[in-house]
């Protein structure tokens, strides 16, 4: 039994995490706030439908939850509790990043929304599942970024709130390494997402370049040379969620090409 | 469960101990489908008290076992590692895993009064060993998916008075297979390391044995005081190990380079 946040649309990283664990048998519940999140422009957030019908092509379900609002994820964990009595893996994955500004200048209401997104909503969800992940084997992985290792300039409120998914990760894989849950996060790199190419269209925009220069400029950067998958990383989430990890919990994998190197 | 391990060739250095990583390691590949050869160096290294060494005729046994191959291979003797490397050559034609397991660490001392020999041994079997073993198999790894996992160790981060040499060497070993993640990259070749905490090997065994007796406890409660440290409440196994190793070799990590990856029950969280 998996829940997964931040699931609604084919192409993410979420998705591809629910199509994995749902091949490799679980029951997956995916959610998505699937509303507009803010004024301005960003990448395009699923419909209800989209969810629903995304849902039923992996043999899941599909709850619509917003991550920032008490009631709402209280919602999901009702009906999880009443419909299947349990949650085995829980994925946070839910996560949003605001357009690039300096930490001086930047619009302080995109601050503390990507602190409520990213930071908030994964403490809130964890607080709410917890309880129903009673069963042998229950597991947690959290979607951070390498940009909760690696400081960015223009990057502070996203760099700032993965960092703290991290640390809340570890801090969380200590207090339940005694209930025998595992908690663990992935860092993923650039991977091929819609966010990823919202951010390439910024970069073309205001740093006078194609896309396709945005594109190269970042697979250079990458020993691997190329960017990531979503089905990648959904490899490495559900290897974190299996008993093949058993031995592991509070680490924080990056998953990206071998871009971070440091120690 | 991974078949694109499956007819794959691998080499594991330091496994002719059935009870010990290397071999672990060797095991969980074959059950992959994968034709291991193991190696050991099979006699003694030269110290006046250390885990047992396994023999030669134990090494064939093994590898008899996981219908692999045995080679003798020093790694701190550049002529048996070269023979290891013609032998794969000569009979596989390539080598795709590389697991460079073998290791070793000496009682327990400071820095300031270590004997410098044993100080140097240390070095020549962590980090030369790793070193030379992996400049003479690269050469062979020319088929797609090749990838190489190095043997650190929890201590390669955390530092711990008197273990200085240990401790030293594996963050050595951190180094250079990040160095070699970078340097190889372009030829299509993923380097890890992992990093085992408490694993319930002979070699921790002769740790807690000599900690016990110096303290005058026992080891049972050695164990007990290290448990408290891991928030999952146990000293881990060879296969928790394993797994984690068939996991960085195989096409499910294809993105995954140039990280050390800790397996210690979170006993190490450090950001």
């Amino acid at each position: 039994m998996a829940l997964i946040t931040g699931a609604g649309k084919e192409s993410g990283i979420g998705f591809a995490i629910a199509k994995r664990l749902a091949a490799d048998g679980a029951t997956v519940i995916i959610t998505d706030v699937c509303a507009d999140i803010c004024e301005g422009d960003y990448a395009r957030m699923p419909s209800p439908e989209e969810l629903h019908f995304l849902a039923e092509t992996i043999g899941g379900h599909g709850l619509v939850m917003d991550i920032c609002r008490d009631e709402s994820v209280d919602d999901v964990a009702k009906e999880i509790t009443d419909r299947f009595g349990r949650l085995d893996f829980l994925v946070n994955n839910a996560g949003a990043g605001p357009a690039p500004n300096l930490l001086q200048y930047m619009d302080l209401a995109m601050w503390r929304k990507t602190l409520d997104i990213n930071l908030t909503g994964t403490l809130m969800v964890s607080r709410a599942m917890l309880p129903l992940m009673t069963t042998g084997g229950a597991a947690i992985v959290n979607t951070a970024s390498v940009a909760g290792k690696r400081p960015r300039s223009f990057g502070g409120a996203y760099c700032v709130t993965k960092a703290g998914v991290i640390m809340m990760t570890k801090v969380m894989a200590q207090e339940t390494g005694a209930l025998g849950i595992r908690v663990n996060a992935i860092c993923p790199g650039y991977i091929m997402t819609d966010m990823t190419e919202w951010k390439w269209g910024l970069k073309s925009k205001f740093l006078n370049m194609t896309v396709d220069e945005a594109r190269a400029e970042e697979e250079a950067e990458v020993p691997l040379k190329r960017i990531g998958t979503p089905g990648e990383v959904a490899d490495l989430a559900a290897f974190l969620l299996s008993d093949r990890a058993r031995y592991i919990t509070g680490q924080a994998w990056n998953i990206d090409g071998g871009i971070i190197t440091e120690i | 469960m991974y078949s694109d391990m499956k007819g794959k060739i691998a080499l594991i250095t330091g496994s002719g101990k059935e009870n010990g990583i290397g071999f672990t390691i060797a095991r969980r590949l074959a059950d992959e489908g994968v034709t291991v050869v193991i190696s050991d160096i099979c006699k003694d290294i030269g110290a006046k008290d250390y885990a047992r060494i396994g023999t030669k005729e134990e090494l064939d046994d093994l590898a008899k076992k996981i219908n692999g191959h045995g080679v003798v291979l020093d790694v701190t003797d550049e002529n048996t590692i070269a023979a290891a490397a013609s032998y794969i050559s000569k009979n596989f034609g390539r080598l795709d895993y590389l697991v460079n397991n073998a290791g070793a660490s000496p009682s327990p001392q400071y820095l300031q009064y270590m004997d410098l020999a044993m100080w140097q041994k240390t070095q020549d079997i962590n980090v030369n060993g790793t070193l030379l073993v992996t400049r003479h198999m690269l050469p062979l790894m020319t088929g797609e998916g090749a990838a190489i996992v190095n043997t650190a160790s929890r201590a390669g981060k955390k530092p711990r008075a008197f273990a200085g040499a240990y401790c030293v060497a594996k963050a050595g070993v951190i180094m250079m297979t990040k160095i070699f993640a970078m340097e190889t990259a372009a030829l299509g070749i993923r380097v890890n390391a992992i990093c085992p905490g408490q694993i319930d090997t002979d070699l921790e065994r002769w740790g807690w044995e000599y900690e016990a007796h110096i303290r005058q406890i026992d080891v049972q409660e050695i164990i007990d005081e290290e448990i408290t440290t891991i928030p999952l409440a146990r000293i881990g196994l060879p296969q928790d190990v394993a797994d984690l190793v068939a996991f960085l070799l195989s096409d499910q990590s294809r993105y995954i380079t140039g990280q050390t990856v800790n397996v210690g029950g979170g006993q190490l969280m450090e950001l």
